[in-house]
């Protein structure tokens, strides 16, 4: 049994203009252990697909409209907020993008990673804070002591973020959904957080879904991926054999977009032509098709079905026999 | 030595030992400096007519303040920028008008480098106007046409405001802003940064066309090396102030010689997973040091994997490190790391 399984999820917004469906039946599992990747440009819904497993959506404006995401056995979309959390911050722990803003600025940083200790794990504050100092050496904060009676503003970005995977971890979650973990951080502070983050998963077996928007991140550290657009999960398999033979154009499209490094210098990049659609006026049938240089006319009419490679590897595509590549773009 | 004539020089923009620094002021009413920021301390970089010169490091590395820089939009503290053989200090109001048309900057944020009472229309025949190059209305709506449908975007656009289109139309926007001066030189500072992937490729390639087309010559600042190493001929590496590395493109990504490029390019995620799975990441330890108390000597020592004593007093100087290729680093190569030490060679 998968750890985390969402099926068909379907989840939108009232707004103003109408009701804006944000995901569109999405269906994908977390088996445990596991570094599962969401990629996806803004406005693809991957983001809010995630919220939705803590049940982070505010209901009204959002409204869940179908689907089950099953966790450990159990229905999620089910529980009461009272029984939610008891499962968000203890067993399902979440890192954000922004530190800054997801740390509470008047609070200790001891104070903030003690808080869901003591809720959860019912410790004395004596036990809580000798756990968090352990914890802030775990993520290589050095003279953690200090750090933990200091605020967030005297913390860099990169030092907010290794707290904030502190305190993910602080209850031992088996499940840790990372949005964008890294994308506000230089590069070389961000290849420290990605490489603890995937040290830590590995050496505690917890289950990583990471949220991100980077094809080399992915690459370097998923075992997995989901390709979204347009609210849909494109494409989906391991890792290695989506790069390597993708089969939906979006994906082959997105690997064609970014120049490279281990590629030589003047190899154009190609990109796709377009914006992604907007979400109040999805078009009917395949939402790539508009911006699709193999599309035809059913892929305009029909929602494409789900179609099986080897190894589990699926994508959203009525022309995939034409497009997909027999070697990587 | 004799004066070079405008025009003449290889170089269309030079730097000459600019430093930029921002005093700290503690106190209300009897104001004291307390302590000083060397924003850029002592750069030197020559761009090269037609080409692109690319700028990177990471946050506080004092990228953008050469860019501003160099857009007069920051005094110096010390240096001379020197704009097609002229030093722009000593320009007259006439010689500075015009160079203001010459130079000009896309930022980073479509959002807010775009006013959203005026239309796009406005927006691009704004400079024309400030510096009164068509007077008349009906010849300003034909050039701002003619820059819409440069930069990709029909001309029905001219009516919109920026609030209704993408980031990457709006980047369009600023692009085709930049150019209504037909300038010579464009300051592009994270212009690509903010944009999505498929989005971001279709800016790269029209800064590409638009360059080729109109004979530019860009300075790219930027973050991410992917980008950087595609849409420039040559790359200077700043950390804390200060350039550690310069060196055409190639050269640079191919062999590069100073332990923070070669740490900035391990850092790097390449979307190929066989690859990445199938090599040993090294990763940098610390962090940038502020830049109010940077360390002695050499800046980058205390995160350098092969730092030696001396580094710790020892301010290096940019030295030749192969032909066009320089680097401040006298130990690489000295013992520490040769140029082809293979794990941190890029790729395989």
């Amino acid at each position: 049994m998968s750890l985390l399984s969402v099926h068909d999820l379907e989840l939108g917004f009232e707004t103003p203009a109408g009701h804006v469906s944000a995901v569109n039946g999405i269906s994908y599992t977390v088996e445990p252990g596991e570094i599962v990747a969401i990629v996806g440009e803004s406005g693809s819904g991957k983001t809010v697909a995630a919220q939705a497993v803590l049940g982070l959506i505010p209901q009204p404006p959002g409204e869940i409209t179908g689907g089950r995401v099953e966790f450990d056995g159990e229905d999620l979309l089910g529980f009461s907020e009272q029984q939610m959390r008891t499962i968000r911050g203890r067993r399902i722990s979440m890192v954000f993008q922004e530190p800054m803003t997801s740390l509470n600025p008047v609070l200790s940083i001891g104070r903030q990673m003690t808080e869901a200790m003591r809720l959860h794990l019912g410790l004395t504050r004596e036990a809580a804070e000798q756990r968090a100092v352990e914890l802030l050496g775990l993520v290589g904060i050095a003279d953690p002591g200090r750090r933990l009676r200091q605020y967030p503003h005297h913390l860099s970005g990169g030092m907010r973020q290794r707290v904030m995977i502190a305190i993910a971890i602080a209850c031992e979650p088996v499940l840790i959904i990372a949005d964008e973990p890294t994308t506000a951080l230089d590069v070389t502070i961000q290849a420290q957080i990605l490489a603890l983050m995937q040290d830590l998963t590995r050496r505690l077996g917890v289950a990583l879904v990471i949220i991100t928007h980077n094809l080399g991140v992915v690459a370097r550290y998923a075992d997995r991926v989901n390709v979204m657009y347009a609210g849909r999960i494109v494409e989906q398999g391991r890792a290695d054999s989506v790069y390597r033979r993708p089969g939906h154009p979006y994906t082959i499209g997105l690997l064609n977009s970014v120049p490279r490094l281990d590629r030589p210098r003047d190899v154009p990049i190609e990109p796709i032509p377009g914006s992604p659609p907007d979400p109040a006026r999805l078009p009917p049938g395949c939402a790539f098709a508009p911006r699709c240089l193999h599309a035809v006319e059913r892929c305009r009419s029909e929602v494409p079905p789900s179609i099986s490679f080897e190894g589990g590897h699926t994508a959203r595509c009525w022309q995939t026999a034409v497009t997909r590549p027999e070697t990587a773009p | 030595m004799t004066a070079r004539l405008p025009g003449n020089s290889e170089f269309l923009v030079e730097l000459r030992d600019l430093r930029v620094h921002f005093p700290i002021r503690k106190g209300l009413v009897f104001e004291r400096t307390i302590a000083i920021v060397k924003a850029v301390d002592g750069v030197s970089l020559s761009v090269r007519r037609g080409k692109t010169m690319g700028l990177v490091g990471e946050s506080g590395c004092g990228k953008t303040t050469i860019g501003r820089a160099i857009l007069q939009l920051q005094p110096l503290t010390a240096g001379e920028i020197r704009f097609d053989g002229a030093d722009v200090a000593q320009l007259d109001p006439p010689g500075l008008k015009q160079f203001r048309r010459r130079v000009q900057a896309v930022f980073q944020d479509p959002f807010s480098s775009l006013n959203p009472r005026m239309t796009v229309g406005q927006i691009i025949a704004e400079p024309l106007v400030v510096h009164d190059v068509l007077p008349l209305a009906g010849e300003r709506r034909r050039r701002v046409r003619q820059l819409l449908a440069l930069c990709g975007l029909p001309g029905g656009f001219a009516d919109r405001y920026p609030h209704e289109m993408s980031g990457g139309q709006r980047q369009r926007v600023g692009i085709a802003r930049a150019l209504a001066l037909n300038p010579d030189f464009i300051v592009c500072d994270e212009a690509v940064s903010a944009l999505d992937v498929s989005i971001q490729a279709q800016i790269i390639r029209l800064l590409e066309d638009l360059r080729d087309e109109l004979n530019l010559t860009y300075l790219f600042i930027g973050h991410d090396l992917s980008v950087v190493r595609h849409l420039c001929d040559d790359v200077a590496v700043m950390y804390l102030g200060r350039i550690v590395e310069v060196a055409p493109s190639d050269e640079l990504f191919s062999n590069p010689g100073h332990p923070y490029t070669r740490a900035l390019l391990e850092a790097v995620p390449t979307p190929d997973p066989d690859l990445e799975k199938g090599r040993e990441h090294e990763v940098l330890a610390g962090e940038v040091p502020s830049p109010i108390n940077p360390p002695d000597g050499c800046v980058f020592h205390p995160r350098c994997p092969i730092a030696v004593p001396a580094c710790r007093s020892r301010v290096p100087d940019l030295l030749p490190f192969g032909t066009d290729h320089e680097i401040a680093c006298p130990e690489t190569g000295a013992g520490g790391l040769s140029p082809s030490s293979p794990s941190l060679q890029q790729g395989v």
